[in-house]
C-alpha cells in the first residue's frame, strides 16, 4: 500500500466521500423537483423539452400567496424586534422565578404541534370574525410560534458578561435606560438580533402546520398554496411552485446571512494588518 | 481625615458602616467605614475575594450597602442615588468599551449623555486624545486597539466628564508585565495631575504603592489597615499586611529574651529597639540585610540557594538558630550556595510582629 503523503490526515478521503454522498442524497430530491418544474412533461423527461409555462401558471394562480407570505414573514420579524428584543433583555436581567417560568412557557408553542396551537387560537379568538378571516389571525399564530426563537437568541446574547459590563459602564457615564438600551446594548448584540430575524423570517415563510388550520381561501400563504397545488394540480405545477418558493426566499436569506456575517467580522476587519 | 489635595476637583468620599451581603447570604463585606479626602488616591489592596471590588461597587452605586450603611460624597448622602446620577467615572477591569463606537465616540459618550454640544465634545475629546497619546486612533473601533490603548481609552472616557469620583477596578490587571509597568507610571502621573478623588482596586502591591496616596489593605471582607504605603510597609498592624506588601522574614525570639532588647541570630546577639520588647517574633524585610564577611559578633549563616532576578539577587541563608532568611542583594554579590556569609542588619528596621489576626 502506498504511504499517505506527508501532512495528510488518515481517513480524510473517506470523510470527504461520505460528506459528498450525503450532500448529493440530500440535495438530489430538491434538484429533481426544481427540474421537474421546468420540464414540458415530466413523464417524458427532458426529451419533451424545457418550458417556463408552469411557472407562469403558478404565478397566475398563486402569485398572491407570495406577497402574503413575505408580508407575514416581515410582520413577524417586525413584531419579534419590537417585542422579542426587549423581552429577551428583561428575561436576561431578571433573576425572579416568575421570569424563568415565563421563559419556559414561551418555548411551549415550539414543542406543541402547530395544529394544537392553531386550534387553541381558533377556540380563543375564532369568534372575532373580522380578525379570524384576516391575515392578522395567521400573523398572530406565526408570532406565537416564532417569538421564542428571537427571545432565546437575543436573551443569550444579553446574558453575556461583557454586555453586563457595557450596561454598567454606560450607567456610570450617566446614561438612562432607554439611551443605554438603544445606543449601547442593542448595537452590541446586533449580530444576534440579525440571526434571530433570519430564524423568525425562515420559520414564518415556511410555516405550514399552523397556517393550514388558520387560513381561509382568501388568506393562503406560500406553503398552503404549495400543498394545494401538489394535491390538485399537475406534478409540474407543484414543482414549479417549489422553484418559485426558492427564488423568493433565497435572495432574502442570503442578504440577511451576509448582513450577520458582515456584522460579526466588522471589528475583525478593522484590526491593524487587515 | 487626610487633608485635601491642592487644586482638587474631587469630592470627599465617606463610607459609614457599609456592609454587603450578597443574595444567598454570602457576606462579601463586613461593616466598613472609610474617609477619603478630596483629590486623594486610595488603593484598595488585597487578594481575590477579599471584598475590594464589592467596596468599589458600593461607592459607584452598582451595589447597595446592607441596611444602615451610608455612602457620602462631600456632605451629600448618595446611598440611594442611582449610579447614573452620582457623577462618577469608572474604569472596568476589561475596559467595557462600547464595541460599535469609535475611540472618539467612546471618549465623548458621557459628555453627549450630559447634553454637551458638538464643539464641547470635540474639544474635550481632542484634549484627552492628546494627553493619552491616542492621536491617529480616534476613528478606530476598540477591537482594533492593543490592550494598552484600550486601557487609555477607558481612562479617557471615565475622566472626560470631569467626575467627582474616579473608580478604577483593576485597570492594569489585563496587561502584560512590561506594559503594566509603563502604564502604572502614566497612571500615577495623570492621577496627580487631575486631582480627582480616586478609589483604585488592585491586588498588585507595587501598583498600589506607585499610584496611591494611601492604601487600605483588605482581607476576608474587612479593611485591616489604612495608611500611606511607607507606613504600612514599615509599621504593619497585621502580619497579613506585612506579608502582603512584600516578602518578610520572621525572626523568633528565645523566651528568655522576650522582655529584653536582645535578639539571638546566627550565633550573635543583636540589640534591638526598645519598642520590640515583649514581641515573640520580629519581622525583617529581605532588603534590610546586607551580606558581609563572616566575623565574630556578626550573625552568620550558609547560603543555600541563589536566585538571579535581573535587577537583584535573592539568597536563602540558613542559620543555626533561626529559620532560613531571605536576603535581597545587588546583583554583583559574590556569595554562592555553600558559602558562609555574615549578615549585617540595621536593627532600626526590625518590626515587632503584630498579634496574629484571625479572619
Amino acid at each position: 500500500m502506498a504511504a499517505a503523503p506527508p501532512g495528510s490526515r488518515p481517513g480524510a478521503g473517506v470523510l470527504a466521500w461520505a460528506t459528498g454522498a450525503i450532500a448529493i442524497f440530500t440535495l438530489a430530491p430538491l434538484a429533481l423537483s426544481v427540474t421537474a418544474g421546468l420540464m414540458a412533461n415530466y413523464a417524458q423527461g427532458l426529451r419533451a423539452g424545457l418550458t417556463t409555462r408552469w411557472l407562469g401558471e403558478v404565478w397566475a394562480l398563486y402569485g398572491s400567496t407570495v406577497a402574503l407570505s413575505l408580508a407575514l414573514a416581515l410582520g413577524c420579524v417586525a413584531i419579534a424586534l419590537l417585542v422579542g428584543v426587549p423581552c429577551g433583555y428583561a428575561l436576561a436581567r431578571s433573576r425572579s422565578r416568575a421570569a424563568r417560568a415565563f421563559e419556559e412557557l414561551l418555548t411551549l408553542p415550539v414543542a406543541v404541534p402547530g395544529l394544537a396551537t392553531a386550534l387553541a387560537l381558533i377556540l380563543a379568538y375564532g369568534q372575532w370574525r373580522a380578525f379570524r378571516q384576516s391575515p392578522w389571525f395567521i400573523l398572530a399564530g406565526h408570532v406565537v410560534f416564532t417569538l421564542p426563537f428571537m427571545v432565546r437568541t437575543v436573551g443569550a446574547a444579553f446574558r453575556r458578561e461583557d454586555l453586563v459590563a457595557l450596561d454598567e459602564a454606560a450607567r456610570t457615564l450617566g446614561a438612562g435606560f432607554v439611551r443605554r438600551f438603544v445606543g449601547v446594548l442593542v448595537p452590541a448584540v446586533a449580530p444576534s438580533i440579525v440571526a434571530g430575524c433570519l430564524m423568525v423570517f425562515t420559520l414564518s415563510i415556511g410555516e405550514f402546520n399552523l397556517t393550514w388550520m388558520l387560513h381561509t381561501p382568501l388568506t393562503r400563504t406560500l406553503p398552503v398554496g404549495l400543498a394545494d397545488s401538489y394535491a390538485s394540480m399537475r406534478l409540474e405545477i407543484g414543482s414549479a411552485y417549489t422553484l418559485i418558493f426558492l427564488l423568493v426566499i433565497a435572495p432574502v436569506l442570503w442578504a440577511m446571512q451576509a448582513a450577520a456575517h458582515w456584522m460579526e467580522n466588522r471589528d475583525a476587519l478593522t484590526r491593524p494588518g487587515h | 481625615m487626610p487633608s485635601p489635595a491642592p487644586g482638587t476637583e474631587g469630592a470627599r468620599v465617606r463610607l459609614v458602616g457599609c456592609a454587603r451581603t450578597h443574595a444567598g447570604g454570602v457576606r462579601a463585606l463586613k461593616a466598613t467605614s472609610l474617609d477619603i479626602a478630596p483629590g486623594e488616591v486610595l488603593a484598595l489592596l488585597g487578594p481575590s475575594g477579599c471584598g475590594k471590588t464589592t467596596l468599589l461597587r458600593l461607592v459607584a452605586g452598582l451595589l447597595a450597602p446592607d441596611a444602615g450603611g451610608q455612602v457620602l460624597f462631600d456632605d451629600e448622602d448618595v446611598t440611594a442615588l442611582p449610579v447614573e446620577r452620582r457623577d462618577i467615572g469608572m474604569v472596568f477591569q476589561h475596559y467595557a468599551l462600547f464595541p460599535q463606537m469609535s475611540v472618539a465616540a467612546n471618549i465623548g459618550y458621557g459628555l453627549r449623555v450630559r447634553g454637551a454640544d458638538a464643539a464641547q465634545v470635540r474639544g474635550r475629546v481632542g484634549e484627552l486624545v492628546e494627553m493619552m497619546r491616542l492621536q491617529g486612533l480616534e476613528q478606530r473601533r476598540p477591537a482594533a486597539l492593543s490592550g494598552g490603548q484600550k486601557q487609555r481609552v477607558a481612562l479617557a472616557r471615565a475622566v472626560a466628564v470631569r467626575p467627582r469620583v474616579l473608580l478604577l477596578d483593576e485597570p492594569l490587571a489585563a496587561l502584560d508585565a512590561q506594559l503594566k509597568e509603563s502604564l502604572r507610571e502614566d497612571l500615577a502621573h495623570w492621577l496627580r495631575q487631575w486631582r480627582i478623588t480616586t478609589v483604585h482596586v488592585t491586588h498588585d502591591q507595587r501598583e498600589a504603592l506607585a499610584v496611591a496616596d494611601r492604601l487600605a489593605v483588605m482581607r476576608a471582607g474587612q479593611v485591616l489597615q489604612v495608611g500611606s504605603g511607607e507606613t504600612l510597609y514599615r509599621t504593619p498592624a497585621h502580619a497579613f499586611v506585612a506579608e502582603f506588601l512584600g516578602r518578610v522574614n520572621r525572626l523568633a525570639r528565645a523566651p528568655a529574651d522576650r522582655d529584653t532588647v536582645t535578639l539571638r541570630l546566627g550565633g550573635a546577639e543583636l540589640t534591638v529597639p526598645g519598642e520590640t520588647a515583649g514581641s515573640t517574633t520580629l519581622l525583617l524585610r529581605p532588603e534590610d540585610i546586607v551580606i558581609v564577611e563572616p566575623e565574630i559578633g556578626v550573625p552568620c549563616g550558609v547560603v543555600r540557594h541563589r536566585t538571579f532576578l535581573g535587577d537583584r539577587v535573592q539568597l536563602r541563608v540558613a542559620l543555626e538558630d533561626q529559620a532560613e532568611l531571605l536576603v535581597d542583594q545587588k546583583r554583583d554579590v559574590k556569595a554562592r550556595p555553600g558559602d558562609r556569609v555574615g549578615l549585617q542588619i540595621d536593627t532600626r528596621h526590625l518590626m515587632p510582629a503584630p498579634p496574629e489576626d484571625t479572619p
